[in-house]
């Protein structure tokens, strides 16, 4: 053996052990950053819900819970329709681009069938879930509200089709769930064959 | 007993004799007195610490608070959605003396900001975080930042209305950041939204991971402190003016001289403490927020919604950009430029005594700033607040940003040799 030390080797040997342990610490490290994921039971209670809307009245909201979080189902009047229609506020994104819904619901009311509104009541600012005004005009609002929603945390505010105004905290429309129908009051939330029932 | 005393004197010699030895013997096996003498005894910071220099020992005192309350809470808070809450009132309502245990832990939470944010601005007005101090600053920032943490994870676990929708909030944060936000979000969650499983983790990154970090930053800070020597209020480094035996002329033993000194400072702290505890637990809404006293609705959001006050400001910040992914930038921005302070700072001088007007200015302009952020943070976003948020919002990084180019041009006063007396 020589006496002097060989430098070259101590320093591959330093390099080759460290690199062999942090690559082991990497694999090590998924399972547990995987865990943070969605369980499988989590997943499973994320699975689609069924609202009945035959009692929803010309005008009214129902919420219901998908996935912890509040869906809203609004049957749109025809005067609310008119009104959305003819109000002239420029919105953001008024054909929704930028925004996330199904395909099937890209279109002039956001939804499947014209008067039926399928929403995520949660604003797409910072999650919050904006509170259902369908009243014109009121003192708050000021005189050019025609109805929508407005969300108390930040002020950010929407149309009847969830379609937010300019200049506002949120920076997209609101989301459309994925759902369908079956028969004429029966919506399933969660779950889209995009054919319109 | 009297005569047991008096029998005493006669064999103090020996006992003594026993101690010494007994500390001989550790100190052959363990560092004691060394590390005794290297942190206590002879270590020397300058003779002319003024009261703001406090409030490092009470953030030490309100850390050990707030871990033994913290674990006496945990022997009866369940966390879990369906249990949270209920346990909570448990411990407020059934358990011997929970009320107070819990509501040392509520207002300690406040007070670990109070007296922060108060050695923050120490630091700020004596130059403490320049060189050669910047890993110090550096460690105490983390620390911070450990601590809005702590402070966002316990405040979940109460599982009310405010708890429950300031985690929905800031949770959203994240989601803010392209492509990946999203999924991340989720991935903090573990779940669709904020739920059982969220409080779940939450607790344990509250009472064991961001607990363990906290007490090896407090480490890792005081070594630091303790390498460089602590500064004083004329900013002046005592280490380079030595007697003989290489003791820092203007240096004083930190035990017993700093240690008694602290020591009042911690009864006066707890005079105040213990006033807030008894008389004002919630200190209006601001310690403990009203919408907190009902559990958590997942599907009703509070008619106002706030954070703490300790998080107010950034909030304000957030709030004042119509851009969310503006908003968060912009907020991580206002911890990020704090984090640079020790090379924005260009003056050579350190204390503001014999600084030029335009840091005294700035340092004025920014603290206002800070403050009325604070308070508009806790205001509805709506006029004039949204623009008195903005404006505030500009001077609070106009202090960071133009620092370089007004603290190179200051005007600055000579600076003493020795430390000096002011009154």
């Amino acid at each position: 053996m020589s006496e002097k030390s060989d430098l070259n080797r101590r320093h591959f040997l330093t390099v080759a052990t460290s690199v062999t342990g942090a690559v082991g610490v990497g694999f090590v490290a998924v399972p547990f950053v995987a865990s943070w994921l969605p369980s499988a039971r989590a997943r499973a209670l994320g699975a689609p819900v069924e609202v009945d809307i035959s009692k929803l009245d010309d005008g009214a909201m129902v919420r219901v819970q998908w996935r912890g979080r509040p869906v809203w189902v609004v049957r749109r009047t025809q005067v609310m329709l008119d009104r959305m229609e003819n109000s002239g506020i420029e919105l953001r994104d008024p054909d929704s681009l930028e925004s996330i819904q199904p395909n099937f619901a890209l279109n002039d009311f956001r939804s499947l069938k014209p008067k039926i509104l399928v929403v995520l009541g949660v604003c797409t600012h910072l999650g919050c879930s904006p509170t259902a005004r369908f009243d014109v005009a009121p003192a708050d609002l000021g005189p050019d509200w025609v109805g929508g929603f407005f969300c108390p945390c930040h002020g950010s505010k929407f149309d009847l089709s969830g379609r937010v105004y300019p200049a506002m905290p949120a920076p997209t429309n609101l989301t459309i769930p994925p759902y369908r129908f079956v028969g004429d009051n029966l919506i399933i939330i969660g779950e889209e064959t995009g054919v319109a029932a | 007993m009297s005569a047991s005393i008096k029998d005493r004197p006669a064999d103090t010699g020996a006992r003594d004799g026993k101690l010494s030895q007994l500390v001989d013997w550790i100190d052959a096996r363990f560092p004691m007195t060394k590390m005794m003498q290297e942190h206590m005894t002879e270590y020397y910071a300058a003779k002319n610490f003024n009261w703001l220099y406090v409030f490092g020992v009470l953030a030490m005192f309100v850390l050990a608070l707030q871990i033994v309350t913290g674990i006496f809470l945990t022997m009866n808070y369940k966390p879990s959605a369906a249990e949270a809450f209920a346990s909570v009132e448990y411990i407020m309502r059934d358990v011997e003396w929970g009320w107070l245990i819990r509501y040392m832990h509520s207002t300690g939470a406040s007070a670990f900001f109070i007296v922060i944010y108060l050695h923050m601005f120490r630091a700020m007005m004596y130059g403490s975080y320049k060189k050669p101090r910047e890993l110090l600053w550096l460690i105490g920032m983390v620390i911070y930042v450990a601590l809005m943490a702590e402070g966002f994870f316990g405040y979940l676990l109460p599982w009310g209305q405010m708890s429950y929708w300031g985690a929905q909030v800031i949770v959203s944060l994240f989601g803010a950041i392209p492509y990946i936000g999203e999924g991340m979000a989720e991935w903090m969650r573990g779940d669709y939204f904020i739920s059982d499983i969220t409080l779940n983790r939450f607790f344990a990154l509250h009472v064991a991971a961001v607990p363990l970090a906290l007490i090896a930053l407090v480490v890792m800070h005081i070594l630091a402190l303790h390498e460089t020597g602590s500064l004083n209020p004329d900013g002046i480094e005592i280490k380079e003016r030595k007697d003989s035996n290489g003791i820092p002329l203007d240096g004083i033993n930190f035990h017993p001289y700093y240690t008694v000194k602290d020591l009042v400072a911690i009864v006066i702290f707890l005079i105040l403490f213990s006033g807030v505890i008894f008389f004002a637990p919630e200190m209006g809404g601001y310690f403990l927020e009203h919408a907190n006293f009902e559990p958590a609705n997942i599907l009703q959001t509070p008619e106002h919604i706030q954070p703490v006050w300790y998080f107010t400001p950034f909030y304000a910040i957030l709030r004042a950009v119509p851009s969310k992914l503006g908003g968060v930038l912009l907020m991580g921005g206002a911890i990020v430029v704090l984090f640079l302070l020790p090379w924005l700072d260009r003056c050579k001088v350190k204390s503001i005594r014999y600084r030029g007007w335009t840091y005294k200015v700035a340092l004025t302009t920014f603290v206002v700033s800070f403050i009325a952020l604070g308070y508009l943070g806790m205001k509805p976003a709506a006029e004039p607040y949204t623009t008195l948020s903005r404006i505030f919002t500009a001077l609070y990084f106009a202090f960071f940003l133009f620092m370089p180019i007004y603290t190179s041009r200051e005007k600055t006063k000579p600076v003493p040799e020795r430390v000096v007396y002011h009154g």
